[in-house]
């Protein structure tokens, strides 16, 4: 029961990125990526990870996806048109081939080095997700959530200053 | 049970179609919404392993991924207005300044 969720979620995804790859019209390609995020979000919630699957949905598709489409409204794109030469399609295509299988040939033959940790899913179910992940974001990972803010102060400043009218 | 194995393999795909989808568009505002499905094929890939090992460092990871990728996503859109104040334009092939 759980494997036919899991393979009907993936199948979507599946489609719906190749959908994000080959549509002509760019908001097309954005509709399809926020449906491929929201069938993330939900493999996420299967992987025992709710917190991460509400965050995914609140800055992946809620904001960054809302940033995209609305610079394409603003910018007001077309469809392409004209594809890209044969050449370059066909040697894409088979970069990515390459790459898949590759990967794919790395997936059963690798050794998971590590030992198993405390958190499982009853310890998850018992204390929470989001109190877990506080926890260990706030003692183990401070600097780089520290780090993260100045990271973020500094994308502010450079998308103010790159979209002036004289720089 | 779905097994660790099963997201890996979808999680791979992703990050292929994600690649080849870079790699064979024009419009660049198409290309940066590629390179967000790649971070996301990674992101399935840490959290599925940080379920397996029980522990939960890939999960802060992704919530680190995704606050990179908000701030790159509107730097790199500021970047595509700015350009298109410039070019009237925000085709790949126009992009064409350094070529020699």
């Amino acid at each position: 029961m759980e494997t036919l969720f899991f393979l009907i979620v993936a199948a979507i995804a599946v489609i719906c990125s190749i959908l994000v790859i080959t549509n002509k019209n760019p908001l097309n390609s954005a509709l399809s990526l926020i449906m491929t995020f929201f069938c993330l979000a939900t493999l996420y919630v299967m992987l025992e990870a709710p917190f991460m699957a509400a965050i995914q949905i609140i800055v992946y598709a809620g904001a960054i996806m809302v940033l995209f489409v609305f610079v394409i409204m603003l910018l007001n794109v077309r469809t392409e048109s004209t594809r890209r030469g044969k050449h370059a399609l066909f040697l894409g295509t088979m970069t990515g081939l390459l790459l898949l299988i590759q990967t794919w040939y790395m997936v059963g033959r690798g050794l998971v080095a590590g030992i198993k940790g405390p958190i499982d899913s009853a310890l998850i179910s018992k204390v929470g997700h989001t109190e877990l992940i506080g926890k260990s974001l706030f003692t183990d990972f401070l600097l780089p959530f520290e780090i993260t803010s100045i990271l973020l102060l500094a994308a502010m400043v450079g998308a103010v200053i790159l979209s002036k009218k004289k720089l | 049970m779905v097994s660790l194995n099963s997201y890996l393999i979808l999680s791979a795909l992703l990050f292929a179609i994600g690649t080849i989808g870079v790699l064979t568009r024009r419009n660049a505002i198409v290309i940066f919404m590629c390179v967000e499905l790649m971070l996301n094929a990674v992101n399935l890939t840490f959290i599925a392993f940080s379920r397996s090992l029980g522990n939960l460092d890939g999960q802060i990871f992704v919530l680190f991924v995704m606050t990179v990728a908000a701030a790159e996503a509107a730097v790199g859109l500021a970047l595509m207005i700015a350009f298109y104040k410039n070019r009237e334009s925000i085709d790949v092939e126009d992009m064409n300044m350094m070529k020699w």
